[in-house]
Protein backbone atom coordinates (compact mmCIF):
# COMPACT_ATOMS: atom_id res chain seq x y z
CA UNK A 1 0.00 0.00 0.00
CA UNK A 2 1.30 3.45 -0.86
CA UNK A 3 1.99 5.95 1.87
CA UNK A 4 -1.18 7.67 3.09
CA UNK A 5 -1.68 11.42 2.66
CA UNK A 6 -0.66 13.71 5.52
CA UNK A 7 -4.33 14.48 6.14
CA UNK A 8 -7.48 12.65 5.04
CA UNK A 9 -9.26 14.67 2.33
CA UNK A 10 -12.00 16.82 3.82
CA UNK A 11 -14.02 16.49 0.58
CA UNK A 12 -14.23 13.49 -1.67
CA UNK A 13 -14.98 14.89 -5.09
CA UNK A 14 -12.99 12.53 -7.29
CA UNK A 15 -11.67 8.98 -7.49
CA UNK A 16 -8.25 10.31 -6.46
CA UNK A 17 -9.80 11.80 -3.31
CA UNK A 18 -11.50 8.49 -2.63
CA UNK A 19 -8.20 6.63 -3.04
CA UNK A 20 -6.44 9.06 -0.69
CA UNK A 21 -9.21 8.59 1.89
CA UNK A 22 -8.99 4.81 1.57
CA UNK A 23 -5.18 4.85 1.92
CA UNK A 24 -5.57 6.88 5.10
CA UNK A 25 -8.13 4.60 6.69
CA UNK A 26 -6.52 1.34 5.54
CA UNK A 27 -3.15 2.52 6.90
CA UNK A 28 -4.80 3.28 10.23
CA UNK A 29 -6.66 0.01 10.63
CA UNK A 30 -3.73 -2.16 9.52
CA UNK A 31 -1.26 -0.55 11.94
CA UNK A 32 -0.13 -3.09 14.55
CA UNK A 33 -2.05 -3.03 17.83
CA UNK A 34 -0.42 -2.01 21.10
CA UNK A 35 0.53 -4.69 23.61
CA UNK A 36 -2.90 -4.39 25.20
CA UNK A 37 -4.70 -4.69 21.85
CA UNK A 38 -5.47 -1.01 21.34
CA UNK A 39 -5.04 1.46 18.51
CA UNK A 40 -1.60 3.05 18.68
CA UNK A 41 -1.74 6.45 20.40
CA UNK A 42 0.51 8.10 17.79
CA UNK A 43 0.14 8.31 14.02
CA UNK A 44 3.06 7.53 11.70
CA UNK A 45 4.12 11.21 11.69
CA UNK A 46 4.04 11.43 15.50
CA UNK A 47 0.74 13.30 15.83
CA UNK A 48 -1.75 12.19 18.47
CA UNK A 49 -3.95 9.50 16.94
CA UNK A 50 -7.13 10.86 18.49
CA UNK A 51 -6.58 14.11 16.55
CA UNK A 52 -5.86 12.24 13.31
CA UNK A 53 -8.96 10.04 13.71
CA UNK A 54 -11.12 13.09 14.44
CA UNK A 55 -10.08 14.62 11.11
CA UNK A 56 -12.08 12.06 9.14
CA UNK A 57 -14.26 10.00 11.51
CA UNK A 58 -17.27 11.47 13.26
CA UNK A 59 -17.69 10.74 16.96
CA UNK A 60 -21.12 9.89 18.35
CA UNK A 61 -22.68 10.27 21.78
CA UNK A 62 -21.03 7.03 23.00
CA UNK A 63 -17.76 6.63 21.11
CA UNK A 64 -14.97 9.01 20.16
CA UNK A 65 -13.52 9.02 16.66
CA UNK A 66 -10.50 7.20 18.07
CA UNK A 67 -12.68 4.47 19.59
CA UNK A 68 -14.61 3.98 16.37
CA UNK A 69 -11.41 3.61 14.39
CA UNK A 70 -10.06 1.27 17.06
CA UNK A 71 -13.01 -1.09 16.50
CA UNK A 72 -11.93 -1.57 12.89
CA UNK A 73 -8.25 -1.80 13.87
CA UNK A 74 -9.01 -4.62 16.31
CA UNK A 75 -11.35 -6.45 13.96
CA UNK A 76 -8.66 -6.40 11.24
CA UNK A 77 -6.00 -7.94 13.44
CA UNK A 78 -8.24 -10.41 15.24
CA UNK A 79 -9.60 -11.66 11.90
CA UNK A 80 -6.13 -12.19 10.45
CA UNK A 81 -4.76 -13.72 13.65
CA UNK A 82 -7.67 -16.18 13.66
CA UNK A 83 -7.01 -17.10 10.04
CA UNK A 84 -3.33 -17.82 10.70
CA UNK A 85 -4.11 -19.80 13.85
CA UNK A 86 -6.53 -21.93 11.85
CA UNK A 87 -3.94 -22.61 9.16
CA UNK A 88 -0.92 -23.06 11.44
CA UNK A 89 -1.87 -25.06 14.56
CA UNK A 90 1.50 -26.82 14.50
CA UNK A 91 3.47 -23.59 14.45
CA UNK A 92 1.34 -22.19 17.26
CA UNK A 93 1.91 -25.29 19.37
CA UNK A 94 5.67 -25.24 18.76
CA UNK A 95 6.18 -21.55 19.53
CA UNK A 96 3.57 -20.97 22.20
CA UNK A 97 1.01 -18.16 22.28
CA UNK A 98 3.34 -15.27 22.99
CA UNK A 99 6.04 -15.98 20.41
CA UNK A 100 3.41 -16.97 17.83
CA UNK A 101 1.61 -13.66 18.42
CA UNK A 102 4.85 -11.68 17.98
CA UNK A 103 5.72 -13.59 14.83
CA UNK A 104 2.33 -13.23 13.16
CA UNK A 105 2.01 -9.53 13.96
CA UNK A 106 5.46 -8.84 12.51
CA UNK A 107 4.72 -11.04 9.48
CA UNK A 108 1.42 -9.37 8.68
CA UNK A 109 2.91 -5.92 9.20
CA UNK A 110 5.59 -6.77 6.60
CA UNK A 111 3.34 -8.84 4.34
CA UNK A 112 -0.26 -7.66 4.52
CA UNK A 113 -2.68 -9.70 2.45
CA UNK A 114 -2.33 -9.17 -1.30
CA UNK A 115 -5.02 -11.68 -2.19
CA UNK A 116 -8.82 -11.54 -2.19
CA UNK A 117 -8.78 -14.73 -0.12
CA UNK A 118 -7.38 -15.40 3.34
CA UNK A 119 -6.35 -18.82 2.02
CA UNK A 120 -3.13 -17.26 0.71
CA UNK A 121 -2.22 -15.50 3.94
CA UNK A 122 0.61 -17.87 4.96
CA UNK A 123 2.23 -18.25 1.55
CA UNK A 124 5.30 -16.22 2.59
CA UNK A 125 5.50 -17.22 6.24
CA UNK A 126 8.35 -19.73 5.94
CA UNK A 127 10.54 -17.22 4.12
CA UNK A 128 9.74 -14.53 6.69
CA UNK A 129 10.68 -16.84 9.56
CA UNK A 130 14.08 -17.42 7.96
CA UNK A 131 14.55 -13.71 7.27
CA UNK A 132 13.72 -12.76 10.88
CA UNK A 133 15.21 -15.55 13.00
CA UNK A 134 15.11 -13.46 16.21
CA UNK A 135 11.31 -13.85 16.28
CA UNK A 136 11.47 -17.64 16.59
CA UNK A 137 14.87 -18.24 18.19
CA UNK A 138 15.95 -20.79 19.29
CA UNK A 139 13.45 -22.78 17.24
CA UNK A 140 13.82 -21.01 13.90
CA UNK A 141 14.73 -24.07 11.83
CA UNK A 142 11.87 -26.06 13.31
CA UNK A 143 9.42 -23.17 12.91
CA UNK A 144 10.37 -22.69 9.26
CA UNK A 145 9.84 -26.39 8.56
CA UNK A 146 6.44 -26.40 10.24
CA UNK A 147 5.38 -23.29 8.29
CA UNK A 148 6.49 -24.94 5.05
CA UNK A 149 4.59 -28.11 5.95
CA UNK A 150 1.41 -26.27 6.89
CA UNK A 151 1.47 -24.24 3.67
CA UNK A 152 1.87 -27.51 1.76
CA UNK A 153 -1.37 -28.66 3.40
CA UNK A 154 -3.17 -25.60 2.04
CA UNK A 155 -1.87 -26.37 -1.45
CA UNK A 156 -2.87 -30.02 -1.15
CA UNK A 157 -6.36 -29.12 0.07
CA UNK A 158 -7.54 -27.05 -2.87
CA UNK A 159 -4.70 -26.75 -5.36
CA UNK A 160 -5.37 -27.59 -9.00
CA UNK A 161 -5.32 -31.14 -10.34
CA UNK A 162 -4.32 -32.07 -13.89
CA UNK A 163 -5.60 -35.06 -15.86
CA UNK A 164 -3.89 -38.21 -14.62
CA UNK A 165 -1.47 -39.65 -17.12
CA UNK A 166 -2.35 -43.11 -18.45
CA UNK A 167 -0.06 -46.08 -17.87
CA UNK A 168 -0.17 -46.75 -21.61
CA UNK A 169 1.49 -43.36 -22.17
CA UNK A 170 4.38 -44.42 -19.98
CA UNK A 171 4.75 -47.64 -21.89
CA UNK A 172 4.68 -45.89 -25.28
CA UNK A 173 7.64 -43.58 -24.73
CA UNK A 174 11.21 -44.75 -24.11
CA UNK A 175 12.40 -43.91 -20.57
CA UNK A 176 15.28 -41.90 -21.99
CA UNK A 177 12.80 -39.48 -23.58
CA UNK A 178 9.85 -39.70 -21.20
CA UNK A 179 9.14 -36.74 -18.92
CA UNK A 180 6.33 -36.95 -16.36
CA UNK A 181 4.79 -34.12 -14.38
CA UNK A 182 3.73 -34.29 -10.75
CA UNK A 183 0.26 -33.10 -9.76
CA UNK A 184 0.48 -29.44 -8.75
CA UNK A 185 -1.23 -30.13 -5.42
CA UNK A 186 1.68 -32.37 -4.29
CA UNK A 187 4.53 -30.85 -2.28
CA UNK A 188 7.67 -32.90 -1.72
CA UNK A 189 9.39 -32.01 1.54
CA UNK A 190 12.83 -32.94 2.74
CA UNK A 191 12.76 -32.08 6.43
CA UNK A 192 15.18 -32.17 9.33
CA UNK A 193 12.36 -33.08 11.71
CA UNK A 194 9.41 -35.49 11.43
CA UNK A 195 6.93 -32.63 11.08
CA UNK A 196 4.19 -34.92 9.79
CA UNK A 197 3.90 -36.90 13.01
CA UNK A 198 4.22 -33.71 15.06
CA UNK A 199 1.34 -32.03 13.20
CA UNK A 200 -0.77 -35.17 13.59
CA UNK A 201 -0.06 -35.13 17.34
CA UNK A 202 -1.01 -31.47 17.60
CA UNK A 203 -4.25 -32.02 15.71
CA UNK A 204 -5.08 -35.01 17.89
CA UNK A 205 -4.37 -32.99 21.01
CA UNK A 206 -6.55 -30.12 19.76
CA UNK A 207 -9.37 -32.55 18.99
CA UNK A 208 -9.13 -34.06 22.48
CA UNK A 209 -9.12 -30.61 24.04
CA UNK A 210 -12.19 -29.73 22.06
CA UNK A 211 -13.99 -32.90 23.11
CA UNK A 212 -12.97 -32.36 26.73
CA UNK A 213 -14.03 -28.75 26.86
CA UNK A 214 -17.50 -29.43 28.24
CA UNK A 215 -16.56 -32.10 30.72
CA UNK A 216 -16.01 -31.67 34.46
CA UNK A 217 -12.34 -31.10 35.19
CA UNK A 218 -11.77 -29.73 31.72
CA UNK A 219 -9.02 -27.43 32.97
CA UNK A 220 -6.94 -30.39 34.11
CA UNK A 221 -7.42 -32.06 30.76
CA UNK A 222 -6.35 -28.86 29.01
CA UNK A 223 -3.18 -28.75 31.07
CA UNK A 224 -2.45 -32.37 30.20
CA UNK A 225 -2.77 -31.62 26.50
CA UNK A 226 -1.09 -28.26 26.58
CA UNK A 227 1.86 -29.26 24.51
CA UNK A 228 2.65 -32.00 22.03
CA UNK A 229 6.29 -33.01 22.44
CA UNK A 230 8.49 -31.11 20.02
CA UNK A 231 9.98 -33.36 17.35
CA UNK A 232 13.59 -34.41 17.71
CA UNK A 233 15.80 -33.98 14.65
CA UNK A 234 15.42 -36.84 12.19
CA UNK A 235 15.81 -36.55 8.44
CA UNK A 236 12.35 -37.11 6.99
CA UNK A 237 11.08 -37.24 3.44
CA UNK A 238 7.38 -36.76 2.94
CA UNK A 239 4.87 -35.91 0.22
CA UNK A 240 1.90 -33.77 1.28
CA UNK A 241 -0.89 -34.67 -1.12
CA UNK A 242 -4.56 -35.50 -1.41
CA UNK A 243 -6.40 -38.61 -2.45
CA UNK A 244 -10.14 -38.72 -3.10
CA UNK A 245 -10.04 -35.07 -1.96
CA UNK A 246 -8.75 -35.95 1.49
CA UNK A 247 -5.45 -34.65 2.82
CA UNK A 248 -2.62 -37.16 3.34
CA UNK A 249 1.05 -37.20 4.27
CA UNK A 250 3.07 -39.99 2.67
CA UNK A 251 6.50 -40.89 4.00
CA UNK A 252 8.99 -41.56 1.24
CA UNK A 253 12.18 -43.53 1.10
CA UNK A 254 15.02 -41.04 0.44
CA UNK A 255 15.73 -42.66 -2.92
CA UNK A 256 12.05 -42.48 -3.87
CA UNK A 257 12.05 -38.83 -2.86
CA UNK A 258 15.02 -38.12 -5.12
CA UNK A 259 13.30 -39.83 -8.04
CA UNK A 260 10.12 -37.80 -7.59
CA UNK A 261 12.10 -34.61 -7.12
CA UNK A 262 13.99 -35.26 -10.33
CA UNK A 263 10.78 -35.96 -12.24
CA UNK A 264 9.24 -32.79 -10.83
CA UNK A 265 12.17 -30.73 -12.03
CA UNK A 266 11.96 -32.10 -15.57
CA UNK A 267 14.36 -35.02 -15.71
CA UNK A 268 13.58 -37.87 -18.05
CA UNK A 269 12.36 -41.07 -16.45
CA UNK A 270 15.71 -42.83 -16.87
CA UNK A 271 17.63 -39.90 -15.37
CA UNK A 272 15.15 -39.63 -12.52
CA UNK A 273 15.55 -43.30 -11.67
CA UNK A 274 19.31 -42.87 -11.79
CA UNK A 275 18.93 -39.97 -9.33
CA UNK A 276 17.58 -42.51 -6.86
CA UNK A 277 21.09 -43.92 -6.50
CA UNK A 278 22.86 -47.20 -7.26
CA UNK A 279 21.19 -49.17 -4.47
CA UNK A 280 17.70 -48.80 -5.86
CA UNK A 281 16.49 -52.11 -7.22
CA UNK A 282 14.13 -52.61 -10.19
CA UNK A 283 11.63 -54.20 -7.80
CA UNK A 284 11.62 -51.07 -5.63
CA UNK A 285 11.14 -48.82 -8.63
CA UNK A 286 8.26 -50.96 -9.83
CA UNK A 287 6.58 -50.91 -6.43
CA UNK A 288 7.01 -47.17 -5.98
CA UNK A 289 5.72 -46.28 -9.40
CA UNK A 290 2.80 -48.64 -8.95
CA UNK A 291 1.86 -46.86 -5.74
CA UNK A 292 2.29 -43.36 -7.22
CA UNK A 293 0.27 -44.27 -10.30
CA UNK A 294 -2.51 -45.66 -8.10
CA UNK A 295 -2.54 -42.38 -6.17
CA UNK A 296 -2.87 -40.42 -9.41
CA UNK A 297 0.28 -38.43 -8.80
CA UNK A 298 1.43 -38.18 -12.41
CA UNK A 299 0.23 -35.82 -15.09
CA UNK A 300 1.59 -34.63 -18.40
CA UNK A 301 4.87 -32.79 -18.00
CA UNK A 302 4.92 -29.06 -18.71
CA UNK A 303 1.51 -27.84 -17.58
CA UNK A 304 2.22 -27.73 -13.91
CA UNK A 305 2.50 -24.98 -11.36
CA UNK A 306 4.44 -26.48 -8.52
CA UNK A 307 6.34 -24.80 -5.78
CA UNK A 308 9.89 -25.79 -5.00
CA UNK A 309 9.66 -26.82 -1.39
CA UNK A 310 12.66 -28.86 -0.45
CA UNK B 1 -41.65 -8.20 -6.35
CA UNK B 2 -40.81 -11.86 -5.83
CA UNK B 3 -39.22 -12.07 -9.25
CA UNK B 4 -37.57 -9.16 -10.96
CA UNK B 5 -34.74 -8.44 -13.35
CA UNK B 6 -32.36 -7.95 -10.44
CA UNK B 7 -32.69 -11.54 -9.26
CA UNK B 8 -32.87 -13.11 -12.68
CA UNK B 9 -36.69 -13.27 -12.58
CA UNK B 10 -36.36 -16.09 -10.11
CA UNK B 11 -38.89 -16.86 -7.43
CA UNK B 12 -36.81 -18.24 -4.59
CA UNK B 13 -38.14 -18.69 -1.09
CA UNK B 14 -36.22 -18.91 2.15
CA UNK B 15 -32.63 -20.07 2.07
CA UNK B 16 -29.74 -20.51 4.42
CA UNK B 17 -26.00 -20.15 4.07
CA UNK B 18 -24.06 -23.29 3.12
CA UNK B 19 -21.62 -23.74 6.01
CA UNK B 20 -18.98 -26.39 6.82
CA UNK B 21 -20.54 -27.75 10.05
CA UNK B 22 -23.67 -28.69 8.09
CA UNK B 23 -22.01 -30.43 5.15
CA UNK B 24 -22.35 -33.98 6.43
CA UNK B 25 -25.98 -33.46 7.48
CA UNK B 26 -26.90 -32.01 4.10
CA UNK B 27 -25.11 -34.73 2.15
CA UNK B 28 -26.49 -37.61 4.22
CA UNK B 29 -30.03 -36.39 5.05
CA UNK B 30 -30.71 -34.32 1.93
CA UNK B 31 -33.06 -31.93 3.77
CA UNK B 32 -35.58 -29.91 1.78
CA UNK B 33 -34.27 -26.36 1.51
CA UNK B 34 -35.45 -23.73 -0.97
CA UNK B 35 -31.90 -22.65 -1.76
CA UNK B 36 -28.41 -22.24 -0.39
CA UNK B 37 -26.30 -19.13 -0.47
CA UNK B 38 -22.59 -19.82 -0.90
CA UNK B 39 -19.72 -17.49 -0.16
CA UNK B 40 -18.18 -17.23 -3.62
CA UNK B 41 -14.61 -16.90 -2.35
CA UNK B 42 -14.79 -20.27 -0.56
CA UNK B 43 -15.22 -21.95 -3.93
CA UNK B 44 -12.97 -19.78 -6.09
CA UNK B 45 -10.28 -22.42 -5.82
CA UNK B 46 -8.71 -24.61 -8.46
CA UNK B 47 -9.51 -28.07 -7.14
CA UNK B 48 -9.97 -30.38 -4.20
CA UNK B 49 -12.82 -30.95 -1.81
CA UNK B 50 -14.51 -27.54 -2.03
CA UNK B 51 -15.37 -27.96 -5.69
CA UNK B 52 -16.32 -31.62 -5.27
CA UNK B 53 -18.71 -30.65 -2.50
CA UNK B 54 -20.15 -27.78 -4.49
CA UNK B 55 -20.84 -30.03 -7.47
CA UNK B 56 -22.66 -32.49 -5.21
CA UNK B 57 -24.77 -29.69 -3.74
CA UNK B 58 -25.53 -28.32 -7.21
CA UNK B 59 -26.95 -31.68 -8.26
CA UNK B 60 -29.73 -31.30 -5.72
CA UNK B 61 -30.11 -27.68 -4.67
CA UNK B 62 -30.44 -24.18 -6.03
CA UNK B 63 -27.44 -22.07 -5.16
CA UNK B 64 -26.94 -18.31 -5.15
CA UNK B 65 -23.51 -16.73 -4.95
CA UNK B 66 -22.70 -14.10 -2.35
CA UNK B 67 -19.30 -12.44 -2.37
CA UNK B 68 -17.26 -10.73 0.32
CA UNK B 69 -14.28 -9.32 -1.55
CA UNK B 70 -15.37 -7.61 -4.75
CA UNK B 71 -15.21 -4.25 -2.97
CA UNK B 72 -17.33 -2.27 -5.42
CA UNK B 73 -16.45 0.88 -3.47
CA UNK B 74 -12.67 0.56 -3.59
CA UNK B 75 -11.02 3.17 -5.77
CA UNK B 76 -8.85 0.43 -7.31
CA UNK B 77 -9.83 -1.02 -10.67
CA UNK B 78 -11.48 -4.45 -10.57
CA UNK B 79 -8.95 -7.26 -10.32
CA UNK B 80 -9.09 -9.18 -13.61
CA UNK B 81 -7.79 -12.42 -12.11
CA UNK B 82 -10.42 -12.27 -9.41
CA UNK B 83 -13.15 -11.57 -11.98
CA UNK B 84 -12.02 -14.42 -14.21
CA UNK B 85 -12.21 -16.89 -11.34
CA UNK B 86 -15.57 -15.50 -10.28
CA UNK B 87 -16.94 -15.86 -13.79
CA UNK B 88 -15.81 -19.48 -13.83
CA UNK B 89 -17.77 -20.07 -10.66
CA UNK B 90 -20.83 -18.26 -12.03
CA UNK B 91 -20.82 -20.64 -14.99
CA UNK B 92 -20.49 -23.60 -12.64
CA UNK B 93 -23.30 -22.63 -10.27
CA UNK B 94 -25.58 -20.94 -12.82
CA UNK B 95 -26.47 -18.50 -10.08
CA UNK B 96 -29.50 -16.44 -11.18
CA UNK B 97 -28.03 -13.37 -9.53
CA UNK B 98 -24.89 -12.51 -7.65
CA UNK B 99 -24.50 -10.29 -4.62
CA UNK B 100 -21.66 -8.49 -2.89
CA UNK B 101 -21.38 -5.55 -0.55
CA UNK B 102 -21.63 -1.80 -0.95
CA UNK B 103 -18.31 -1.18 0.72
CA UNK B 104 -14.60 -1.02 0.17
CA UNK B 105 -11.83 -3.15 1.65
CA UNK B 106 -8.72 -2.96 -0.48
CA UNK B 107 -6.42 -0.22 -1.67
CA UNK B 108 -3.36 -0.44 -3.92
CA UNK B 109 -3.88 -4.21 -4.02
CA UNK B 110 -3.66 -4.67 -0.24
CA UNK B 111 -6.68 -6.39 1.27
CA UNK B 112 -8.14 -5.73 4.72
CA UNK B 113 -10.67 -8.59 4.45
CA UNK B 114 -13.23 -6.31 6.05
CA UNK B 115 -16.41 -4.69 4.72
CA UNK B 116 -15.50 -1.06 5.30
CA UNK B 117 -18.12 1.69 5.11
CA UNK B 118 -18.06 4.19 2.29
CA UNK B 119 -17.87 7.93 2.56
CA UNK B 120 -21.33 8.82 1.23
CA UNK B 121 -20.39 11.28 -1.51
CA UNK B 122 -21.56 11.75 -5.08
CA UNK B 123 -18.08 11.10 -6.48
CA UNK B 124 -17.82 7.85 -4.53
CA UNK B 125 -21.28 6.83 -5.76
CA UNK B 126 -20.30 7.49 -9.38
CA UNK B 127 -17.07 5.49 -9.06
CA UNK B 128 -18.86 2.63 -7.31
CA UNK B 129 -21.66 2.49 -9.88
CA UNK B 130 -19.14 2.52 -12.71
CA UNK B 131 -17.38 -0.51 -11.21
CA UNK B 132 -20.64 -2.39 -10.67
CA UNK B 133 -21.54 -1.85 -14.33
CA UNK B 134 -18.11 -3.04 -15.50
CA UNK B 135 -18.27 -6.13 -13.32
CA UNK B 136 -21.84 -6.99 -14.30
CA UNK B 137 -21.01 -6.60 -17.98
CA UNK B 138 -18.06 -8.95 -17.58
CA UNK B 139 -19.86 -11.54 -15.46
CA UNK B 140 -23.10 -11.38 -17.48
CA UNK B 141 -25.28 -11.95 -14.42
CA UNK B 142 -27.56 -9.54 -12.50
CA UNK B 143 -25.94 -7.98 -9.44
CA UNK B 144 -27.51 -7.03 -6.12
CA UNK B 145 -25.49 -4.84 -3.76
CA UNK B 146 -25.85 -5.32 -0.03
CA UNK B 147 -25.86 -2.57 2.57
CA UNK B 148 -23.25 -3.29 5.27
CA UNK B 149 -23.36 -2.79 9.01
CA UNK B 150 -20.98 -0.08 10.15
CA UNK B 151 -19.34 1.36 13.22
CA UNK B 152 -18.01 4.63 11.83
CA UNK B 153 -19.29 7.63 9.87
CA UNK B 154 -17.20 10.16 8.02
CA UNK B 155 -17.07 13.95 7.96
CA UNK B 156 -16.74 13.83 4.18
CA UNK B 157 -20.20 12.25 3.69
CA UNK B 158 -22.69 14.36 1.75
CA UNK B 159 -25.84 12.26 2.22
CA UNK B 160 -27.41 9.51 4.32
CA UNK B 161 -26.52 5.87 3.78
CA UNK B 162 -29.87 5.08 2.16
CA UNK B 163 -29.50 8.04 -0.18
CA UNK B 164 -26.05 6.78 -1.12
CA UNK B 165 -27.36 3.26 -1.71
CA UNK B 166 -30.14 4.68 -3.88
CA UNK B 167 -27.70 6.86 -5.83
CA UNK B 168 -25.42 3.91 -6.53
CA UNK B 169 -28.10 1.42 -7.60
CA UNK B 170 -29.84 3.97 -9.81
CA UNK B 171 -26.57 4.93 -11.54
CA UNK B 172 -25.54 1.29 -11.89
CA UNK B 173 -29.07 0.12 -12.68
CA UNK B 174 -28.57 -2.84 -10.38
CA UNK B 175 -30.47 -4.54 -7.60
CA UNK B 176 -30.34 -4.35 -3.82
CA UNK B 177 -29.72 -7.11 -1.34
CA UNK B 178 -31.47 -5.48 1.59
CA UNK B 179 -29.91 -6.67 4.84
CA UNK B 180 -32.43 -5.63 7.46
CA UNK B 181 -30.19 -6.74 10.32
CA UNK B 182 -27.41 -4.50 9.01
CA UNK B 183 -29.86 -1.60 8.81
CA UNK B 184 -30.88 -2.20 12.40
CA UNK B 185 -27.27 -2.51 13.64
CA UNK B 186 -26.17 0.66 11.85
CA UNK B 187 -29.25 2.55 13.03
CA UNK B 188 -28.30 1.85 16.64
CA UNK B 189 -24.64 2.67 16.06
CA UNK B 190 -25.37 5.92 14.24
CA UNK B 191 -28.67 7.00 15.74
CA UNK B 192 -31.04 7.00 12.78
CA UNK B 193 -34.50 5.52 12.39
CA UNK B 194 -34.22 2.16 10.60
CA UNK B 195 -37.73 2.61 9.17
CA UNK B 196 -36.59 5.78 7.41
CA UNK B 197 -33.94 3.66 5.71
CA UNK B 198 -36.35 0.93 4.60
CA UNK B 199 -39.00 3.45 3.53
CA UNK B 200 -36.64 5.39 1.31
CA UNK B 201 -34.79 2.82 -0.77
CA UNK B 202 -36.16 1.96 -4.24
CA UNK B 203 -38.29 -1.06 -3.36
CA UNK B 204 -38.61 -2.27 -6.92
CA UNK B 205 -34.84 -2.91 -6.98
CA UNK B 206 -34.78 -5.24 -3.98
CA UNK B 207 -33.91 -8.68 -5.30
CA UNK B 208 -33.04 -10.40 -2.02
CA UNK B 209 -33.08 -9.83 1.73
CA UNK B 210 -30.77 -10.92 4.53
CA UNK B 211 -31.71 -11.53 8.14
CA UNK B 212 -29.28 -12.37 10.95
CA UNK B 213 -28.53 -12.08 14.64
CA UNK B 214 -26.34 -9.46 16.26
CA UNK B 215 -24.71 -8.79 19.63
CA UNK B 216 -25.30 -5.77 21.84
CA UNK B 217 -22.40 -4.24 23.72
CA UNK B 218 -22.50 -1.30 26.08
CA UNK B 219 -21.71 1.37 23.51
CA UNK B 220 -22.38 -0.28 20.17
CA UNK B 221 -23.89 -3.29 18.40
CA UNK B 222 -21.80 -5.76 16.43
CA UNK B 223 -23.06 -7.69 13.43
CA UNK B 224 -21.92 -11.08 14.73
CA UNK B 225 -24.23 -13.54 12.93
CA UNK B 226 -24.00 -15.82 15.96
CA UNK B 227 -27.53 -15.56 17.37
CA UNK B 228 -31.13 -16.10 16.33
CA UNK B 229 -32.75 -13.07 14.72
CA UNK B 230 -33.89 -10.55 17.32
CA UNK B 231 -37.45 -9.22 17.49
CA UNK B 232 -36.73 -5.67 16.26
CA UNK B 233 -35.08 -7.15 13.17
CA UNK B 234 -38.08 -9.41 12.48
CA UNK B 235 -40.35 -6.38 12.74
CA UNK B 236 -38.18 -4.46 10.33
CA UNK B 237 -38.17 -7.47 8.00
CA UNK B 238 -41.97 -7.62 8.10
CA UNK B 239 -42.11 -3.91 7.25
CA UNK B 240 -39.62 -4.34 4.39
CA UNK B 241 -41.59 -7.30 3.05
CA UNK B 242 -44.78 -5.24 3.03
CA UNK B 243 -43.02 -2.54 1.01
CA UNK B 244 -40.90 -4.66 -1.32
CA UNK B 245 -43.12 -7.70 -1.73
CA UNK B 246 -42.23 -11.24 -0.85
CA UNK B 247 -38.56 -11.51 -1.66
CA UNK B 248 -35.95 -14.27 -1.64
CA UNK B 249 -34.72 -14.26 1.95
CA UNK B 250 -31.62 -15.72 3.52
CA UNK B 251 -30.66 -16.25 7.16
CA UNK B 252 -26.96 -15.66 7.88
CA UNK B 253 -25.53 -17.67 10.78
CA UNK B 254 -21.74 -17.71 10.61
CA UNK B 255 -20.39 -18.17 14.12
CA UNK B 256 -21.30 -20.50 17.00
CA UNK B 257 -23.28 -22.35 14.35
CA UNK B 258 -25.92 -24.69 15.84
CA UNK B 259 -27.43 -27.75 14.18
CA UNK B 260 -28.73 -27.59 10.64
CA UNK B 261 -32.30 -28.01 11.88
CA UNK B 262 -31.98 -25.11 14.29
CA UNK B 263 -30.59 -22.79 11.64
CA UNK B 264 -33.17 -23.85 9.08
CA UNK B 265 -35.97 -23.56 11.64
CA UNK B 266 -34.88 -20.03 12.48
CA UNK B 267 -34.87 -19.10 8.79
CA UNK B 268 -38.34 -20.54 8.26
CA UNK B 269 -39.74 -18.18 10.89
CA UNK B 270 -39.64 -15.65 8.06
CA UNK B 271 -42.74 -17.42 6.71
CA UNK B 272 -44.83 -15.93 9.54
CA UNK B 273 -43.96 -12.45 8.34
CA UNK B 274 -44.39 -13.35 4.71
CA UNK B 275 -47.88 -14.68 5.49
CA UNK B 276 -48.60 -11.44 7.33
CA UNK B 277 -47.52 -9.46 4.28
CA UNK B 278 -49.75 -11.61 2.05
CA UNK B 279 -52.79 -11.00 4.26
CA UNK B 280 -52.09 -7.29 4.35
CA UNK B 281 -51.94 -7.25 0.57
CA UNK B 282 -55.36 -8.92 0.18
Amino acid sequence: MKRPPKHAPSRIASTDDLRAFQRMMASAITRPLTADDKLQPRWIDGRAMDKVAAEFIKPNDRLTSFERLQLYNRMYWFRLFDAIRDDCPGLLAALGERAFGRLTQAYLARHPSRSFTLRDLCSRLERFILEEPRLTAPRTALAAEIARFEWAQTVAFDGPARPVIAASHLARTPPSRLRIGLQPYITLLELRHPIDTYVIAVKRRDALRSEASNTPGAAAVHRAFRRAALPRPRRTHVAVHRHNNRLFYKRLDPAAFRILEALGSGSTLSRAIAAGGPRVTPAQVKAWFGSWMALGWFCAYGNKRRRAAS
Amino acid sequence: MPANRFNGHSDYGIGIGLRVPHYSHILSKKPVVDWFEIISENFMVEGGRPLQLLDTILEQYRVVQHGVSMYFGSADKPDRTHLKRLKGLVKRTKTPWLSDHLCWGSVDGTYTHDLLPMPYTFAAARRTAEKIRQIRDYLEVPICVENVSSYAEFHASEMTEWEFLTEVVELADCGILLDVNNIYVSSKNHGFNPYDYVNNVPHHRVGQMHIAGHTKFEKYILDTHDHPVLDPVWKLYAHATRLCGITATLLEWDDKIPSFDEVHGEALKANEFIDGAKKAAV
